[in-house]
């Protein structure tokens, strides 16, 4: 029974991970991608790992600092992408309807 | 030296609560290993950062946050569900843009763990920090103006972190 709950949860988990690269594929610029890719993972990392809880309690403790690890680094690297992608100006999708960082910029650069 | 002490207590804890996940032991000679490796390390690093002098403890905070880490997780869980119907749905339908909001914490540290907070629900994305302004990717912008933008993003976080960091 146990065995059945933890694949089950490992299940929804990969079924988060496949939506994080299919909206790597999907999305229409770099920082959608970002959004998709580096963050729609992180509840299907989560979810594998408890998943993984439920199969062995006694490796609970590990996991659980897995989380906290993957919760602490994931936000930072994606911020570092976003930051790098405006930095560079990647351009922005059409869809994009404001940029206040870039008029903050602007402003910045014009005083 | 009041607030040298403080780091010292949070990074001995911190140390010593990620030793003992990791043995995953309580045997005495595990305890005593960590308490020993703990003290040195928080003793010897404490001058490098001052992230840990800015939480403080009392009853109240532990209560706030349980409160936070219970929001977290329904708000992760929301915005996930809500990233992967737009990325399973037939044609994407998205409004992203970068929008500016106004916090209220004033520690560093509390501003870290907002940003991360933020980062970290799908959705909405820090791309930079300046000040007390936060500029957020948002794949559906909801509300372009800072106050709106912060009562839609940063609200329901910063009402227990404020409680947390100050």
């Amino acid at each position: 029974m146990t065995e059945l709950i933890g694949s089950l949860v490992i299940l929804a988990g990969s079924v988060f991970l496949f939506a994080a690269g299919l909206g790597v594929l999907r999305m229409p610029d770099s920082y959608n991608r970002i959004q998709t890719g580096t963050k729609a993972s992180t509840l299907g990392t989560i979810l594998v790992l408890l998943g993984l809880c439920v199969y062995h309690p006694a490796w609970t403790g590990k996991l659980l600092l897995l989380v906290f690890f993957v919760l602490l680094t994931n936000p930072v690297s994606s911020h570092a992408l976003a930051r790098a992608s405006h930095a560079r100006r990647i351009p922005r999708s059409d869809k994009t309807v404001i940029d206040r960082l870039e008029e903050a910029e602007n402003r910045a650069g014009d005083a | 030296m009041v607030s040298k002490a403080r780091v010292v207590i949070n990074l001995w804890v911190t140390l010593l609560a990620i030793w003992l996940l990791a043995n995953a032991s309580l045997d005495s000679q595990v305890v005593l290993t960590g308490v020993l490796l703990a003290t040195l390390l928080s003793l010897g690093l404490a001058g490098f950062s001052s992230a840990y002098a800015e939480v403080r403890l009392s009853p109240q905070v532990l209560v706030h946050y349980v409160l936070y880490l219970l929001v977290f997780s329904a708000e992760l869980l929301r915005a996930n569900l809500n990233v992967a119907r737009l990325v399973f749905s037939p044609r994407i339908d998205i409004h992203p843009g970068i929008v500016e909001i106004k916090t209220k914490l004033k520690s560093r540290t509390g501003r870290m763990v907002l940003a991360n907070s933020i980062t970290l629900t799908p959705g909405t994305l820090v791309v930079d920090i300046d000040g007390d302004s936060l500029f957020v990717h948002w794949i559906d912008v909801q509300s372009d103006d800072p106050q709106g933008a912060t009562r839609a993003i940063a609200a329901r976080f910063e009402k227990h972190l404020s409680v947390i960091y100050g």
